[in-house]
């Protein structure tokens, strides 16, 4: 029995160096890793990337497979379950960097897994893209961590400045979650841009609540009794709904303006009519768009029967920039740290891009200049363009 | 002093003081109404937990998830009403279709926890008490994960059976909501009691709760009251769980979990094992929770809401109604 075992891990380890010896090989297949909340508090969210990825890697299936230099490879993508916890989004980049050997990763989608998630791709040397994530620590410092929107320093001061142009309002109400970091951050520079506009304590009530939360009638109340003219939340779709009609359901008859997380096909199901009328700042408008921005909302809507939300939209541009630096790459080595690098820096060199969400200019750190769109919620339901306010 | 006298012979009563006093106690009725449907909540949940430690001595931690269930099964048979409705051509009035949906699924989640009872405690009856609470953590997450895998990852948004009424009284609104959950909930509470009270099978479990050894040798099945004990406290979570759906329309797997280990915070401060105390201590934790959140920053609101539940504690280490050593159940 004992000389059995022994024999076998003989053959086992005799085997292994085999295939070692071979060394690496040039491979025939380019792995991307997608880091997505399929499951968690925003499944949508997650549903939304893993659509428009599938829907890219059709494209290049469809090409016979993504050319690089001279040769074509076929494209593989590693879709892992973040859960929208942070600890399992750095979880699912550690084991797509280590064990699935993928080249580039997309995703993490919000930022209270890409701030993290992106540290960690970052010490491996692994680039990696944020499609929706708004917060400055997603890509501050690492270079090699990209995003495909624009940032919450940018989209404070929208908020702010349309709230202000449309309605001429002085006084403001936040409601956040403090346990989230977009939430919170862009709380932040929302209150930072208010207060430059209408000064010190214009921003009367400064109210948060923590993740889970289903209930908000303490702070709407204490909102309602500031004398606040405007509502501010940046908060995901599942809290919007509670938050609007619980406003409503206390007496509060003001706008109730948010940011880009509203921008999802669940808001409304969720919300129904008291979302109705209501602005927020997103990074497109699905109705009235033209060009290959119509073309991807038409074949996203018939492949899957609904809009495509801005998660999607941002993931089909982040893919696709993914794929130009892998092209301008040149050629794939199968040397995982050369590869890896070399992808990295010709991302790095991108500097103008047109996506279906506008067209970006980048940065040095990484990130993206494009407009932001206001959109009004219509008396249908539907996110209407409102206006375009670019840096 | 003086002036204020003066000013008061002149103008008994300013109109700001007026105004600002009025305002104070519209904001004090307002939050005294939000109080009283959190903790509804709270109270409905922390009762299951309270009932089964009474009789079993074990703490139910699967019971934030089976408040979930109910609440999905409540949205499930609201929407097989509807379209039941639909199908017939026949114009069924919410509320009907509430009232119902209530008394099913109370029924269809009593079987729940009796289910729950039959494979997950009785087995371990004779266990230590470590290993039945974790196979309530382990119950928990089976549960979470069959309404997962069941309806998908995507939000449920729970029907608008009725539709809201706001009213304004003096500037406090309330809605009809509002008062339907906290009146359906104090109803439920009431039934419980008297159900305890006058039955035979209140009795039984009384007797039960005071000894779980002899009173088996007396006639009385220990399975058969252990059972109901869960279907009873699944049935108001259930009713719990679709009233949740009423006042916060969306519906997620995990939404228990939070909320259950609140509830258990509550079935602990109203004493182990104590109906009238797990009612109190439900609704003291709505008002810690909401009045905390009116005086400080809301930011700040678990740590020192949690803090004044730790202090109750300290100084009444058995809960308001518990006593040292003893699981009687008291009413």
């Amino acid at each position: 029995m004992k000389k059995g075992l022994f024999i076998g891990i003989v053959c086992c380890i005799v085997v292994g160096l085999f295939f070692f010896a071979c060394g690496p090989k040039a491979p025939t297949t380019i792995k991307i890793g997608i880091n997505a909340p399929i499951t968690g508090d925003i499944p949508k969210v997650g549903e939304g990337t893993k659509f428009a990825a599938q829907m890219w890697l059709e494209d290049i299936n469809a090409a016979g497979g993504l050319k690089v230099g001279e040769k074509q490879y076929k494209v593989e993508l590693v879709i892992e379950d973040n859960e929208s916890k942070a600890e399992s989004a750095v979880k699912a980049n550690t084991k797509m960097i280590t064990e699935d050997e993928v080249l580039v990763i997309v995703g993490p989608q919000s930022s209270k897994q890409a701030v993290p998630a992106g540290e960690v791709a970052n010490k491996y040397n692994t680039p990696m893209i944020s499609p929706w994530s708004t917060n400055p620590k997603t890509t501050k410092d690492r270079p090699f961590v990209f995003r495909g929107c624009f940032l919450d320093p940018f989209q404070g001061p929208v908020v702010a400045n349309f709230i202000k142009n449309e309605f001429g309002y002085t006084k403001a109400a936040v409601l956040y979650d403090v346990a989230s970091d977009y939430p919170k951050g862009l709380a932040e520079f929302f209150k930072a841009a208010w207060e430059d506009l209408n000064g010190t304590g214009s921003v009367v009530a400064y109210e948060s609540f923590t993740t889970k939360d289903a209930d908000f009638s303490s702070q709407l109340t204490k909102i309602i009794k500031s004398g606040a003219e405007v509502l501010f939340t940046p908060q995901y779709y599942n809290e919007v709904a509670l938050i609007v009609q619980q406003a409503h359901q206390l007496g509060w008859d003001k706008p109730i303006v948010g940011s880009d997380s509203w921008g999802s096909a669940e808001t409304v199901k969720l919300c129904g009519k008291d979302c109705y009328g209501q602005f927020f700042s997103t990074h497109y408008a699905a109705a009235g768009a033209k060009g290959a921005t119509k073309e991807f909302i038409d074949r996203y809507n018939k492949k899957y029967g609904y809009i495509p939300d801005d998660v999607g939209a941002l993931t089909w541009d982040a893919i696709r920039l993914v794929q130009k630096a892998i092209e301008s790459y040149g050629t794939i080595t199968g040397d995982l740290k050369k590869d890896r690098q070399g992808i990295r820096d010709a991302f790095a060199k991108i500097k103008e891009f047109e996506g279906i969400t506008g067209n970006m200019t980048f940065t040095e750190e990484g990130d993206p200049k494009k407009c932001a769109v206001i959109v009004k919620i219509s008396d249908a339901g539907e996110f209407e363009f409102y206006k375009s306010i670019c840096p | 002093m003086l002036y204020l006298k003066w000013a008061r012979a002149i103008n008994p009563e300013p109109a700001f003081l007026k105004e600002r006093e009025e305002s104070k106690m519209v904001f004090f009725f307002q939050n005294l109404i939000n109080a009283l449907q959190w903790g509804s909540f709270y109270a409905l949940i922390a009762l299951g937990y309270s009932m089964v430690y009474s009789i079993m001595m074990l703490f139910n931690f699967a019971h934030g998830d089976i408040f979930m269930v109910g609440a999905y099964i409540g949205f499930g048979v609201a929407m097989g009403l509807m379209a039941l409705a639909s199908l017939m051509s026949f114009a069924l009035p919410g509320w009907l279709v509430l009232v119902v949906t209530i008394l099913l699924s109370m029924f269809l989640t009593s079987f729940v926890g009796m289910f729950v009872e039959r494979v997950g405690y009785r087995p371990l009856r004779e266990a230590p008490r470590a290993s039945a609470a974790i196979t309530g953590l382990m119950i928990g997450i089976i549960l979470e994960m069959l309404i997962l895998w069941g309806v998908g990852t995507q939000r449920i948004s729970f029907p608008p059976l009725i539709e809201t009424i706001t009213y304004s009284i003096n500037g406090v609104f309330i809605t009809n909501k509002k008062i339907m959950i906290v009146g359906v909930s104090l109803s439920f509470m009431l039934a419980l009691h008297l159900f305890i009270k006058r039955t035979r099978w209140g009795m039984a479990m009384r007797a039960m709760a005071f000894d779980f050894v002899v009173v088996p040798l007396m006639g009385v099945s220990i399975n058969r009251i252990a059972a109901m004990t869960f279907a009873i406290g699944s049935a108001l979570a259930a009713v719990a769980g679709i009233l949740f759906g009423v006042a916060y329309p969306v519906l997620d797997p995990y939404m228990g979990i939070l909320f259950g280990w609140k509830a258990f915070v509550a079935a602990i401060l109203g004493g182990r094992g104590s109906i009238m105390g797990a009612t109190l201590a439900g609704f003291l934790l709505g008002f810690i929770e909401i009045f905390v959140a009116m005086i400080f920053p809301s930011t700040l609101r678990d740590i020192i809401a949690y803090s004044i539940v730790l202090l109750i504690l300290v100084f009444r280490p058995y809960g308001f109604f518990g006593e040292p050593y003893s699981a009687k159940l008291r009413l």
